[in-house]
C-alpha cells in the first residue's frame, strides 16, 4: 500500500485552483520532493495531505487514513512541519518539545530516552534551556523536526524546511532525513530549491497547481530535450542578452556567472554562439557541453515564461 | 477527552503568561486599578450641594433658617450673594448649585405669623441631582418651620401640637443609602466580565496570527482539550481577580457582606467560566488579536455596564430595552452580588438568578467548542 496516495486532489480558492487534479503514489520509505516555484501550489498540497485544510474535491489517503473522513486517525500518524515556523517562541527547546509529547500521548515509559536521542539527533542538547525564539533559523528547524518526530509518525511532511537556512545546516538536515529513511519513515518534503532535489529518491515538478513530471531525478533530467550548452564568462548578463536576440525563443537562461543554452545541435549552435558572442566583443572563458541539472529541467519544462527558482 | 493534554495545554500557557509580566500585570493590577476608580468615581450620593445665600431679610429669623442649611450635611454654603446677576454667575460657572433668596419681609412675616415665602433657585442641568437637591431643601424648611410653629403655640400655652400624619421611612439592606454599598458589589462583575473576555480573546486568536496553531491542529489534540486547557490558567487568575476585589470591598470600601462567601465564591465561578469562555468565542471567531480585543471590550463592558442594573435600575428600563438585558450575563451576577452582600441571601432566593447565570456559562463553553475548528481557512 502507498504511504500517500493522492487521486483528482483539487483545491480551489475562489476562482483559483490551487491544486488541480493530483494523482501521486508516494511509496512506503522513500523520500518524495515536491519542487516548483512559490505559487506552484506546494504549501496547499501539504496543508491537504496533513488533514488541516479540505479539498474541494478529489481524495487523498494518508498512512491510509482518508484526510477528509478520518482526518484525526491520519494525525495521529503523521508529523507535519509548516513552512513558518510553527512552534512557541516564548517556550524553550526541552519544554516544547514536552508538549508535542503530551500532546501526542508518547508513552511515559522510554520517553525521557526518546528526547535525549532526539535532542542529541538534532545537536539540540547544549541548547535545551534556550527560548526557542532565540534559536537560529537552522536550529528552529531541526526543532521544528524533532517535535515533528516525537511520536514516531509513519509519514513525515515537511514544507520548505530548509528555506532560508544556511548551507551547512541544510546538509545537516538531510543527514537526518536519511537517518530517518533507515526506520522506515515516508518523507515527503516540498523545496524551492532544485540541487536539493536532487537528493530525493522521486521528485515530483509543480507548477500552478500541475504535477508536470514526475520520477527519479535521472528520470526527470532525461525529460529535458537537447543537449545544454554552458558558457562562462564575465559578462554573463550582456552575453545572456546578445544570445536572447540571435537564438530561438526559450533556449538561453542565466544562472548567476553562467549561461546555459539548450539545443538539439551542439555543434552548429556552438559556433553561433561563438560567433555572436565575439561579435559583441564578449570574451569567454569557457564553452562546453554538459550534463542538464534540474534547473535546466526546470526552465525547459516550465517554458521560458517561468522563471526557475534558482539559489543565487 | 484526554486530562494529559488538557493538562499539557494548560501547563503551556502558564508558561506563556508567566514569561509575559506584563501582560499578567495587567490581568491583575487592571481589576484593582477599575474598582478604585469607579468606586471613588461613581458615587450616586447627593451630598455637600453647593448653595449661596441671598439674604435680603438679614434678620434674626433669616439667619436662623441659613444656619439651618450651613448645619446640614446635605449642603455646603458657598458664600452670600447681593442681586440675581451674581446667582447666575455662580450657577453658570458651577460653583453653586442653588440659590436660596430670603425675602425682605421674611422677619416681618414669620414673627406675625403669617405664610412665608423663600425662593430656592437650582440648576436642573442634573435634573436627577436636582431634584435631589429640593427635597433636601425641602425637608429643611419643613423642619424649621414645625418649629416655628411649635414655639408659637407653646408660647400660645397651648398644648404641644403634632402633625396629624408623620411619614417615619426605614431604610433596609442599606440603611445609610450608602452608594458604595451596592456600587461596590455590583461593579465586581462587570469588572470581571471585561477583565475574562480581554484575558482569553487575544489566546486563540495569537496562535492563529504566530503560525503555532497551523502546527497544533495538524496533531491529534481534540477541540475541547484545547479550549479546557487555555481556560484554566485564566480561571486561576480571574479567581484571584475576585478574591482581591472582594478583599478591597471589605478592608478598602468598607462594604458589609451579609452572605455566604462560599455561594459568592461558586457563583463568581460559574460567572467567570462564562465570560472566560466568550473571550474565547470571540478570539475564535475574530483570528486577529487585535480585532479580538476591540470585540471583547465592546460587548462586555458597555452591556454589562449600563445594561446590568448597576448604574440603572433593570425595573425602570422601557420593555424593549429591559428584554435585552436578559441577554447580558452581569445582570444575574449584580444581582447575586447585591443580594449577597446587602441582603444577605442564599440560594433559596437567587435560584432564579443562578440558574440563569449557569445557563450562560454552559452555552458560552457549548459554542466555543462548536465555533472552533482544527481546519485552515
Amino acid at each position: 500500500m502507498a504511504a500517500i496516495r493522492m487521486a483528482g486532489l483539487t483545491k480551489s480558492f475562489g476562482d483559483l485552483r490551487a491544486i488541480d487534479g493530483l494523482t501521486l503514489d508516494v511509496e512506503e520509505g522513500e523520500i518524495f520532493a515536491l519542487v516548483g516555484p512559490d505559487g506552484a501550489g506546494k504549501t496547499t498540497t501539504m496543508r491537504l495531505l496533513a488533514a488541516i485544510l479540505d479539498p474541494t474535491s478529489g481524495d487523498a489517503w494518508v498512512a491510509g487514513h482518508h484526510i477528509v473522513k478520518e482526518a484525526e486517525a491520519a494525525k495521529e500518524d503523521i508529523g507535519y512541519m509548516s513552512q513558518r515556523f510553527g512552534l512557541y517562541t516564548d517556550l524553550t527547546v526541552i519544554e516544547n518539545i514536552e508538549f508535542y509529547a503530551d500532546i501526542y500521548g508518547v508513552p511515559r515509559r522510554g520517553r525521557q530516552e526518546k528526547i535525549n536521542r532526539l535532542l542529541a539527533f538534532s545537536n539540540l542538547t547544549p541548547f535545551k534551556q534556550r527560548l526557542a525564539g532565540n534559536l537560529s533559523g537552522g536550529m528552529k528547524q531541526k526543532l521544528g523536526l524533532a517535535c515533528a518526530l516525537i511520536h514516531t509518525p509513519k509519514v513525515l511532511f515537511l514544507d520548505e524546511p530548509t528555506n532560508g537556512v544556511d548551507p551547512s545546516s541544510r546538509r545537516d538536515f538531510w543527514r537526518i532525513l536519511y537517518q530517518l529513511l533507515r526506520e522506515r519513515v515516508t518523507i515527503f518534503v516540498s523545496t524551492a530549491y532544485l540541487d536539493e532535489a536532487e537528493r530525493a529518491n522521486r521528485i515530483g515538478l509543480m507548477d500552478h497547481g500541475k504535477l508536470l513530471a514526475v520520477g527519479t531525478p535521472e528520470e526527470v533530467k532525461r525529460l529535458m530535450r537537447g543537449t545544454i550548452l554552458e558558457i562562462r564568462t564575465a559578462e554573463a548578463r550582456r552575453a545572456t542578452a546578445v544570445l536572447r536576440a540571435t537564438l530561438p525563443p526559450g533556449s538561453v537562461s542565466l544562472f548567476g556567472d553562467r549561461v546555459h543554452v539548450v539545443t538539439e545541435d551542439v555543434q552548429g549552435a556552438g559556433d553561433r554562439v561563438r560567433e555572436a558572442l565575439a561579435g559583441s566583443g564578449i570574451e569567454t572563458s569557457e564553452l562546453r557541453p554538459i550534463e542538464p541539472t534540474l534547473e535546466d529541467v526546470f526552465v525547459s519544462v516550465l517554458g521560458s515564461s517561468a522563471a526557475a527558482t534558482s539559489r543565487t | 477527552m484526554k486530562p494529559r493534554r488538557v493538562l499539557a495545554i494548560a501547563r503551556k500557557e502558564y508558561l506563556q503568561i508567566r514569561r509575559d509580566p506584563r501582560s499578567l500585570g495587567m490581568a491583575i493590577a487592571m481589576p484593582m486599578l477599575l474598582l478604585v476608580l469607579f468606586g471613588y468615581a461613581l458615587t450616586l450620593d447627593v451630598d455637600r450641594v453647593p448653595v449661596v445665600i441671598w439674604d435680603q431679610s438679614e434678620s434674626p429669623a433669616s439667619r436662623e433658617l441659613i444656619s439651618r442649611f450651613a448645619g446640614s450635611r446635605y449642603f455646603s454654603l458657598k458664600g452670600y450673594v447681593r442681586n440675581y446677576r451674581e446667582v447666575e454667575r455662580g450657577i453658570d460657572s458651577g460653583r453653586t448649585l442653588m440659590a436660596l433668596v430670603v425675602p425682605r419681609d421674611f422677619a416681618g412675616q414669620v414673627g406675625s405669623g403669617r405664610p412665608a415665602a423663600v425662593q430656592l433657585i437650582v440648576d436642573g442641568s442634573d435634573s436627577n441631582t436636582a431634584t435631589i437637591a429640593i427635597g433636601y431643601a425641602e425637608g429643611v424648611v419643613q423642619t424649621y418651620s414645625r418649629e416655628i410653629t411649635l414655639r408659637a403655640t407653646q408660647g400660645l400655652g397651648g398644648r404641644p401640637l403634632n402633625p396629624p400624619v408623620e411619614m417615619r421611612p426605614r431604610v433596609w439592606f442599606n440603611a445609610d443609602m450608602e452608594s458604595k454599598n451596592y456600587i461596590i458589589p455590583g461593579l465586581i462583575p462587570v469588572i470581571m466580565m471585561v477583565i475574562a473576555a480581554l484575558l482569553t480573546s487575544l489566546t486563540i486568536a495569537r496562535e492563529w496570527e504566530r503560525g503555532t496553531m497551523e502546527q497544533l491542529i495538524s496533531t491529534p489534540v481534540k477541540g475541547p482539550e484545547l479550549i479546557f486547557g487555555k481556560l484554566v490558567p485564566y480561571f486561576v487568575i480571574g479567581m484571584f481577580d475576585v478574591l482581591l476585589a472582594v478583599l478591597m470591598g471589605e478592608f478598602v470600601f468598607h462594604v458589609p457582606l451579609r452572605g455566604s462567601l462560599l455561594l459568592l465564591f461558586v457563583m463568581a465561578a460559574i460567572f467567570l467560566v462564562g465570560a472566560l469562555s466568550m473571550g474565547m468565542v470571540i478570539s475564535i471567531v475574530a483570528k486577529n488579536q487585535l480585532l479580538a480585543n476591540q470585540l471583547a471590550m465592546i460587548l462586555t463592558f458597555v452591556p454589562a455596564f449600563i445594561l446590568s442594573g448597576l448604574v440603572y435600575a433593570i425595573s425602570v428600563m422601557p420593555w424593549p430595552i429591559r428584554l435585552v438585558t436578559y441577554l447580558v450575563p452581569a445582570r444575574y451576577f449584580v444581582a447575586l452580588l447585591k443580594g449577597i452582600y446587602l441582603k444577605g441571601v442564599g440560594l433559596n432566593v437567587l435560584a432564579g438568578e443562578a440558574a440563569l447565570l449557569l445557563v450562560f456559562a454552559a452555552a458560552m463553553v457549548a459554542l466555543a467548542n462548536f465555533q472552533f475548528r482544527k481546519k485552515l481557512g
